[in-house]
């Protein structure tokens, strides 16, 4: 394929998945949006007002990023995961495989099109962030970064998800008993530092960790953990996973017999 | 001139150990109309999936026009179309979508994709379904869809697995005509069916394939040559309650009382008539009892078996 017709196969992918999640809205962009209005209610508002301040600003301010983050987390890998299964399920991944689509294309534009969930998710939660609290950006180029860093990783990390999945339970597994805990333990909420030494050091060794306060510090200017180091871990971590992902699409797991 | 597919030695064993290919070669010249026919599980579905990517060949070479699919794989697949045997669309997408995105993933941009599949679902009779969802569609329609979709690039070879499985009739006579059209217009068709109608009115040659080896490989006109003997059953005037004894061919009457004479190849059917109307039997109509290939091919997959039972008992015996 020339490059031309490799772009316009890219573009057609992104499209394609562009199109499906904002299609079925309802099920897509809405949910995160209630969920996250909720949090900020009951945590931010409601609770938060108790706790007071957490890091040197009130605690609504404080888990804002986070929730961001998380929200952008779950909507990039539940994209991909979610939409390569449901591919493979109903055969129609087959469309990409007589194709003369390069692996690495295909790969491209699922994760693009996770990423345009994910980022499309995170946007809308900022929105609404902002009827609660006033949102002061620290280093813009920071949370650009970390975010699309973080939602390119999940999105490879659901890539990965599904072709491994055989069934509809695999797909959930991971979001439910891996993401949601190591979100929730990742900082969202609070700051490691009100942690005991042992469980603070239990900590570190969550990813998630890292991308949250990295983007917290992009916001707030504050963090837990070096968000240059973090930032280098997730650089790290999209490596690792798209050659596995990679590895995949050429041995064909789980779509070729 | 290049052929427009190159099969050698071609095998396939399965994760679970079953040998579905066991060294096939079979070679499809360009602009030819071609079937691969065989019993279910002979291993037509696995020789097309591996020569369309969606299965992984063991051993063996194949080439699409000339380019191999292990060193130039972009460019065989760009020279083929695929219309497999299952639905293999999103049944939620948009009869148009489904297309035009097809042909975006051989790299065809946007408004020269729309221009293609409206040109294909006109031709087979879609284009005022172009805006329904695959799923509300007929199983006829969604065949179609799966054969738009498979020209939306323009390929050089067309791959049909059953392409008129559980469709009717008229549609089925409608999708012949369609498929000789793209044949004259010279795109080569390579088709597996369980209608061995389908293959005697369409295909120049053909393959049998049986227990992953090719029984046969020749043209449609060598292969009906070898039939020997055709059943022809006889409607006559009056109720036969026995079968008349005629000198030259042998005879007996069917469940319904319809007369079936065997008919050598070389004897002439005049002699029948004859026959007949010295015993002052009347024959009102005439058909053949099966189809002429159809005979041929339960004959040889018969044989095969026949051939691999006794290699079977030998074996045990040892």
């Amino acid at each position: 394929m020339t490059p031309h017709a490799m772009m316009t196969a890219f573009s057609t992918i992104v499209i394609r998945e562009v199109r499906r999640f904002t299609r079925i809205w309802p099920q897509t962009l809405l949910p995160p949006a209630v969920t996250m209005t909720l949090y900020f209610i009951i945590f931010g508002n409601l609770i938060g007002s108790r706790i007071g301040d957490m890091g040197g600003f009130d605690y609504m301010s404080f888990i804002v990023p986070g929730l961001i983050m998380m929200a952008v987390i779950t909507s990039s890998y539940a994209n991909v995961v979610s939409s390569f299964f449901s591919m493979k399920f109903q055969r129609s991944i087959e469309e990409l495989l007589v194709s003369p689509v390069p692996n690495w294309i295909i790969l491209a534009g699922y994760v693009c099109g996770g990423m345009a969930r994910g980022l499309g998710i995170g946007f809308i939660v900022t929105l609404l962030s902002l009827a609660f609290t006033r949102l002061q950006i620290h280093n813009l180029p920071m949370v650009v970064v970390t975010v699309f860093l973080t939602s390119a990783l999940f999105a490879v990390g659901g890539f990965i998800n599904a072709m491994l999945a055989t069934k509809f339970d695999d797909i959930s597994i991971v979001p439910t008993f891996v993401l949601t805990p190591l979100t929730y333990l990742g900082g969202v909420f609070y700051s490691i530092s009100m942690l005991p030494d042992f469980w603070q050091g239990v900590s570190m060794i969550n990813p998630i960790l890292y991308m949250v306060n990295a983007f917290r510090y992009g916001i707030l200017g504050v963090s837990d953990v070096n968000p240059f180091v973090a930032l280098g871990m997730i650089l790290v971590f999209i490596s690792l996973f798209s050659a596995v992902a990679l590895r995949m699409l050429a041995r064909g797991k789980g779509i070729r017999h | 001139m290049t052929n427009a597919l190159e099969i050698e030695g071609l095998t396939k064993t399965y994760g679970d150990g079953f040998q579905a290919l066991k060294g096939i070669d079979m070679n499809v010249r360009q602009g030819d109309f071609f079937a691969l026919l065989g019993p279910n599980g002979a291993g037509k579905s696995t020789t097309l999936g591996i020569v369309s990517s969606l299965v992984n060949k063991s051993a063996g070479k194949v080439r699409v026009f000339g380019c191999d699919i292990d060193t130039h794989l972009s460019d065989a697949k760009l020279n083929l179309g695929v219309v497999p045997q299952e639905f293999n669309f999103n049944q939620f997408e948009k009869v148009f979508d489904i297309v035009t995105t097809q042909a975006g993933y051989y790299g065809i941009p946007l408004k020269q994709a729309k221009v293609s599949a409206e040109k294909y679902l006109r031709k087979l009779g879609l284009w005022d379904k172009k805006d329904t969802p695959a799923r509300m569609l007929s199983g006829g329609m969604k065949r179609r869809l799966m054969i738009a979709r498979a020209l939306v690039h323009e390929p050089k070879l067309l791959i049909l697995d059953e392409p008129t499985a559980g469709v009717d009739i008229e549609l089925r006579r409608s999708m012949w005509t369609f498929l000789e059209e793209m044949n004259r217009e010279g795109t080569t068709i390579i088709l597996t069916t369980h209608y061995l109608e389908e293959a005697e009115a369409l295909c120049r040659n053909i393959a049998i394939i049986d227990h992953g080896r090719i029984l046969r490989h020749t043209s449609k006109r060598d292969l009906l040559q070898q039939l020997h003997v055709e059943t022809f059953v006889l409607d006559t005037e009056s109720t036969l309650t026995e079968a008349p004894a005629l000198a030259d061919f042998p005879c007996r009457l069917d469940d319904e009382g319809a007369l079936e004479v065997d008919v050598q190849k070389g004897q002439g059917l005049n002699k029948v008539f004859v026959e007949l109307d010295a015993l002052g039997i009347k024959v009102v109509s005439m058909r053949t009892k099966a189809n002429r290939l159809e005979e041929l091919f339960i004959r040889m997959v018969e044989e095969n078996a026949a051939g691999k039972g006794a290699a079977g008992a030998q074996g045990g015996a040892a």
